[in-house]
């Protein structure tokens, strides 16, 4: 059996926006039919590079990857919309994508009129359309207002009309860039029942998303493209497993540098101009204590991040790191974590506190402990130390997290204190929302049916 | 390249749905509506009257009475011509969505753009057809066979150049700008609101290599001048040269169509 699409070692190569080479590039393709004509290496951009694959009759197949990876590229190779530099696609029957919904739309004319041009721009006849009509017409919910200019439509009402038209042409082959973010829940819901209806019709999908959930749930088999080349096909569950270790990897090292720039602005800070805060709370010595301790506080609630303090106890390296042991900055919910503080103390003193304040995005505080509140009783830090601070479950909801991390007196005199300089990124395959995520489980009793997707 | 023009045939029932959607489009909203598709010649001709009648008088030869229906004859058909030009130029660039999004032929753009303003014309005859009565003009009904041969020779001629013009403007957005002019220029090389005869004799050989001179002439003979249509040897060499500029304006908007969905 011939496969819906083949796609055959296709290379697209783009040229890069430059003014100078316009005219070679006119002239090179009326010439000799390449667009590209004699553009160097640095002037082109190269999308795709020697993907193949093939979609089976019936089957309903992802593309995931990165922004910029090429999967939109591919669809419109599939498409037809533009042609590979390199390589074939075939394609077995009608298509039908749905790359930008009501493309075709003209403002001024009604829906009604739209919908009758779409259809014919989508290859149907005036009869086919007529008959229809009614079908597209309630799956848009649009029963009030088809007889309104399009111009007056909301963008959902927009988007929803195109959706509609596109999937009513009837194809063998859809191609889906995207497009599920079209209206409420209810209509999303009526996207995916068409698209079941699709395969139990034995109809080939190129769905090109974000949304892991979908191609898990939904195809057959997946593709993961990155940089235009293919990096894993397959089983979606796996190929979607491979691609969201290989984005925590990137999103690891992005941090990593992030982390690395942070701290060595504050420490170029700390070179070029010594805080005055030492000298604030050396002269309010004599103060009572509460004045320092709400100093201390206001400052711990200050939201620039930076780094201060005399040094005389100095942190001079942070790691966290996951279940692995392995040092990191993205972790599952629910993973046990440790923040150690590698210190030096260059002076013998007993008058020492180690702090953590955990803050997310929004700078709200999550949690903030200090050794001094939690009645640990200093005793003496002489030379090099380590602090390790364990959470044996990081009940958190995905986002982005950031770290502070002080050692100062129990006044507050501050030895060193680290604002904001580290962050880290929780991830969780749940959608809850907020910040904490107890530990819990659901149970259901009496008249009730309810089963576990997991 | 002649696949792709037997395709052109395939579409026919996208471009005659998109040719309606375009003349539906461009008066929805204005109280007049697909009045105006009259009213535009019908002002046009009134102020040409004016200027010969009353401003410039005797600017003309008195045999050509009535002056402005002389020019009327030429006007009506270079307003085809010119809208069609100066549309298509940018009618890739405007359906962009389409090009890139949609898989859709994109030589149906300009050929809908010649083909709304053709249709335009045809509303403007009636108004030519109201003023020959008027003036009592007598129209051979023989030479009037000649009428169709004039519009087609003239379409495929202006489709073969709206053609190119619409790849060209893709790759260079100048064009645009620099067309208005061209075409301005255009009108006072074509006689319209001069007769051939009035032209200076060294600049008629000139005149005569421009394509549009001759389709002028040939509405002119069939509809204004009596007697026989003797300029029909040069319009069925022009429709042979409109064929060749359609194969041309063809052939290059083929080789540039791999470019539309990325330049646009």
């Amino acid at each position: 059996m011939t496969p819906a699409i083949d796609v055959i070692n296709v290379s697209k190569v783009y040229r890069r926006y430059a003014q100078r080479k316009q005219f070679a590039t006119l002239k090179s393709a009326i010439l000799s039919g390449s667009l590209l004509g004699d553009l160097r290496p640095d002037e082109t951009f190269q999308a795709l590079r020697g993907v193949s694959f093939q979609v089976p009759k019936g089957a309903t197949f992802g593309v995931i990857g990165r922004n910029g990876s090429g999967k939109s590229t591919l669809l419109k190779c599939v498409a037809g919309i533009t042609r590979p530099t390199e390589g074939e696609v075939r394609v077995d029957g009608r298509i039908s994508a749905l790359i930008e919904l009501g493309a075709g739309f003209h403002p001024e004319i009604s829906g009604r009129e739209n919908i009758f041009i779409n259809g014919i721009m989508l290859g149907l006849t005036k009869r086919e359309i007529q008959q229809r009509f009614d079908e597209i017409v309630e799956f848009a919910e649009m029963q009030d207002f088809i007889d309104a200019p399009v111009k007056t439509y909301s963008s959902g009402m927009y988007m929803r009309l195109g959706f509609a038209v596109a999937v009513h042409v009837d194809p063998e082959v859809l191609l889906v860039d995207e497009v599920l973010a079209v209206g409420d829940q209810g209509f999303t819901h009526k996207c995916l029942d068409k698209f079941a209806e699709f395969r139990r019709r034995n109809k080939s999908i190129l769905l090109v998303t974000h949304s892991l959930d979908l191609v898990e749930k939904f195809c057959d088999e997946a593709h993961w493209l990155d940089k235009g080349k293919t990096k894993g096909e397959g089983d979606p569950k796996r190929v979607v497993a491979a691609y969201v270790i290989d984005v925590e990897d990137t999103e690891e090292n992005e941090l990593a540098k992030a982390e690395a720039a942070r701290l060595a602005a504050a420490a170029k800070e700390i070179a070029a101009a010594p805080p005055p805060e030492p000298a604030a709370v050396d002269s309010g010595e004599g103060a009572p204590q509460g004045t320092a301790e709400d100093t201390a506080h206001r400052d711990g609630f200050k939201s620039d991040d930076g780094r201060w303090g005399t040094r005389e106890i100095e942190i001079m390296k942070v790691t966290i790191s996951g279940p692995d042991g392995e040092a990191g900055h993205v972790f599952q919910s629910g993973d046990p974590i440790e923040v150690r503080m590698d210190v030096v103390a260059k002076e013998k003193t007993n008058d020492f506190v180690f702090g953590l304040g955990l803050f997310n995005a929004d700078n709200v505080c999550v949690y903030g402990t200090n050794t001094n509140l939690e009645e640990f009783q200093p005793t003496e830090i002489e030379g090099d130390a380590a602090v390790t601070f364990k959470i044996d479950h990081l009940d958190l909801v995905e986002g982005t997290y950031r770290l502070d991390l002080a050692a100062h007196k129990a006044d507050g005199y501050p030895y060193d204190y680290h604002r904001l300089l580290y962050t880290f990124r929780v991830k969780s395959r749940i959608r809850d929302v907020g910040i904490y995520r107890p530990d819990h489980s659901w149970s259901f009793e009496g008249g009730i049916k309810i089963s576990d997707q997991k | 390249m002649f696949s792709n023009l037997a395709k052109l045939l395939r579409y026919r029932g996208l471009i005659q749905t998109l040719v309606v959607r375009d003349l539906k489009a461009r008066y929805r909203g204005s109280v007049l509506g697909f009045f105006w598709s009259f009213f535009n010649p019908l002002l046009l001709l009134l102020i040409y009257s004016f200027v010969f009648t009353q401003v410039l008088v005797g600017a003309h030869d008195p045999a050509m009475e009535p002056y402005a229906l002389f020019m009327f004859c030429g006007i009506l058909p270079w307003t085809w011509f010119s809208s069609s030009i100066l549309e298509s130029a940018n009618t890739l660039i405007a359906g962009g969505n389409l090009i890139k999004k949609v898989l859709f032929p994109a030589e149906v753009l300009p050929v809908v753009t010649v083909l709304a303003n053709m249709v335009h014309f045809f509303f403007g005859l009636p108004v030519l057809v109201a003023f020959l009565i008027y003036y009592r003009r007598p129209v051979d009904p023989l030479e009037l066979l000649w009428f169709p041969v004039i519009v087609l020779v003239q379409l495929v001629f202006t489709i073969g150049l709206a053609l190119f013009l619409s790849a060209l403007t893709v790759h260079f957005r100048d064009l645009k700008d620099l067309l208005g002019n061209i075409v301005q220029l255009w009108f006072f090389a074509t006689p319209i609101i001069y007769p051939m005869q009035q032209a200076p004799e060294n600049m008629r050989s000139w005149l005569n290599l421009n394509p549009m001179t001759h389709i002028m002439i040939s509405y002119q003979e069939v509809l204004f001048f009596p007697g026989p249509h003797g300029h029909w040897k040069w319009l069925l060499a022009l429709a042979a040269g409109s064929i060749a500029v359609f194969l041309i304006g063809y052939f290059v908007f083929d080789r540039l169509r791999d470019s539309f969905a990325e330049e646009v």
